[in-house]
């Protein structure tokens, strides 16, 4: 009886945390097709905000540039990340381990003030020492977020390099493949998953980052966070809810084709195993 | 030709260590060296000028000289708004990590001893709403805590309170901004503690006579430490450097050091002092950064 109780406390507090998360959430995406400016006042159904938000010429170039640089940090980041994964689980000793491992672990709880003006400040000195960056913008922006999101990915790409099964690579190098081969051909094909799951992650983080970006941009580039950020600034909009509306649902649709081909995967995997 | 072919090779460096130098590198020149400059400039003085700070080291007449200055450390200390700001930061990151623990822990625990195929599907559910938009999720309290805002609405149509309370722009609107939005940190590594729990014990200690609170408070809580420590510095580290939710939730009197230094970077354009600030935020959360570290590595070089 105790234990039906408890099990029935965590699964109660489960549901109650999961409405906590999502009904914000859902509110804004009702609000978003209020008709009236007040978003807390209802005053019936209308599309006219999103018909606003893709006339707003300075959003989408806003949008455009967001996700150039998400695209170019993540794929930075997947290959940096995935270099100091493999250092971090299959080489043994060496001299900057240590280093190494809290340079990666760092990132992942500085809080973006710091890093945001940390960076800037270097490339302000990267200016007067090397005469680059000349003026701040996507590049600088992109450097930045490649660096946080480089390690978030190798924190997922290491978790999967550690389950793998090591006695493949070795029968592949004790065969003659040189450690590039072996890498090419048999571990990375083996964590393809968790390079597509760190690449979205570092996808979606910098495509969020505002604090950062803020710090290292110049006046040329403007992410979509910065236009978000100044609008909601003054206060509440429908046009934001209607862009939340749009973020949620592109999210909402990636996760489930990631859970319905992980899904798939899984009982692919069992097939063998039941014939 | 193949002898100096090899030569050649031996001079390059070997495969291993390019495999270490790229992230090494990138990473000793993106993030170690430009803490260095903030220490730097935080003992440089502002100027008008561009960049808006005097150099530290100059080489004039083939002498070197270094001009520290501590006036921005004196500064920080002589003036209560700084000290009053690392204090409430610390004291908004602290209740809101316990609030995230309090709820994050029991959902953890359901989400581990749920069904397997379950497990995921739950997973993505605490996982999706921090893939959207950090800004849009603070954004959306803003609609509802207002005078005017939904639950203001809602209370008054109960008849719980005659007037609207004021909820927006109050210390109570951050922690609340803070619990939404870091929850899911909180809630990940936790399930990633307990799924591993070796349910055996707990039946061990059943059988043994134990109930279940006795069994939880001497097996589960202690075993699941690791997870607690994890999630509370995922939580809390980030939650005292936080500034956009102080930002947009919080009111006059909400003193956060990550907006103090916003503003001492962009709206007096004083760098010296916002880098003095970093400093010594820096020096505060040295300990929780450690703590995290040592969690994290033992994580990362289990069977490495």
């Amino acid at each position: 009886m105790a234990k039906l109780l408890k099990i029935r406390f965590s699964t109660l507090m489960l549901i109650l945390g999961l409405l906590f998360l999502y009904v914000p959430m859902i509110i804004l995406v009702i609000y978003s097709f209020n008709s009236s400016r007040l978003v807390t006042v209802w005053a019936g159904f209308s599309t006219h905000w999103y018909a606003e938000l893709f006339r707003d010429q300075q959003l989408l170039s806003a949008v455009w540039m967001s996700l150039r640089i998400a695209f170019y940090s993540a794929s930075m980041a997947v290959c940096l990340g995935t270099l100091a994964a493999f250092v971090m689980t299959r080489f043994s000793r060496f001299r900057g381990r240590t280093m190494l491992s809290s340079m990666i672990t760092a990132p992942l709880v500085m809080p973006e003030v710091i890093t945001g003006l940390s960076l800037l400040l270097l490339f302000v000195h990267m200016a007067q020492v090397v005469g680059w960056p000349a003026d701040r913008g996507m590049a600088t922006i992109w450097i930045a977020h490649t660096t946080f999101c480089s390690a978030y990915v190798a924190v997922v790409v290491s978790s999967r390099l550690r389950e793998l099964d090591l006695s493949i690579e070795e029968a592949a190098m004790d065969l003659g493949a040189t450690p590039f081969k072996t890498f090419f051909l048999i571990t990375l094909p083996m964590i393809a998953p968790a390079l597509i799951s760190g690449w979205l992650l570092a996808f979606t983080l910098s495509l969020d980052d505002l604090v950062i970006a803020s710090f290292v941009s110049g006046p040329g580039a403007t992410t979509l966070p910065m236009v978000v950020f100044s609008s909601v600034r003054l206060g509440v909009s429908p046009k934001i809810n209607a862009l939340a509306t749009l973020i949620i649902l592109a999210v909402s649709i990636v996760a489930f084709l990631a859970w319905f081909w992980m899904r798939r995967a899984e009982e692919k995997r069992r097939q063998p195993v039941q014939e | 030709m193949p002898e100096v072919l090899s030569k050649l090779r031996s001079k390059l460096p070997s495969g291993r260590t390019v495999v270490f130098g790229i992230p090494f590198i990138w990473l000793l020149l993106f993030f170690l060296l430009p803490f260095a400059l903030v220490l730097k400039i935080s003992f440089s003085s502002a100027l008008i000028a561009v960049p808006p700070y005097q150099p530290v080291f100059s080489y004039i007449n083939e002498t070197l000289n270094i001009v520290l200055n501590f006036g921005n450390y004196l500064f920080l200390a002589s003036d209560s708004l700084y000290v009053a700001a690392y204090w409430g930061s610390v004291k908004i990151a602290f209740i809101s990590t316990l609030v995230c623990l309090l709820i994050g822990y029991p959902m953890a625990y359901a989400i581990a001893r749920a069904p397997l195929q379950l497990q995921l599907v739950l997973l993505l559910l605490i996982m999706l709403p921090s893939w959207t938009s950090f800004l849009i999720r603070v954004y959306a309290w803003m609609g509802i805590l207002g005078n005017q805002g939904l639950l203001n609405n809602f209370l008054l149509w109960l008849g719980v309170i005659k007037e609207p309370l004021r909820m927006m722009n109050t210390n109570f609107a951050v922690v609340l901004g803070i619990v939404y939005a870091y929850l899911p940190f909180m809630i990940l590594p936790l399930y990633a503690n307990l799924v591993k729990l070796d349910t055996s014990l707990l039946e061990a200690a059943s059988d043994l006579g134990s109930r279940t609170l006795n069994t939880f408070w001497k097996i589960t809580l202690p075993l699941s430490k690791g997870g607690i420590i994890a999630g509370s510095m995922l939580v809390f580290i980030p939650a005292v450097g936080e500034f956009v939710i102080p930002e947009l939730l919080g009111g006059p009197d909400t003193l956060m050091i990550g907006k103090v230094l916003w503003e001492e970077f962009f709206n007096n354009r004083d760098w010296p002092v916002a880098s003095a600030l970093a400093i010594v935020m820096l020096l505060l959360l040295i300990i929780p950064i450690t703590l995290f570290h040592r969690y994290q590595s033992k994580e990362l070089e289990k069977n490495g």
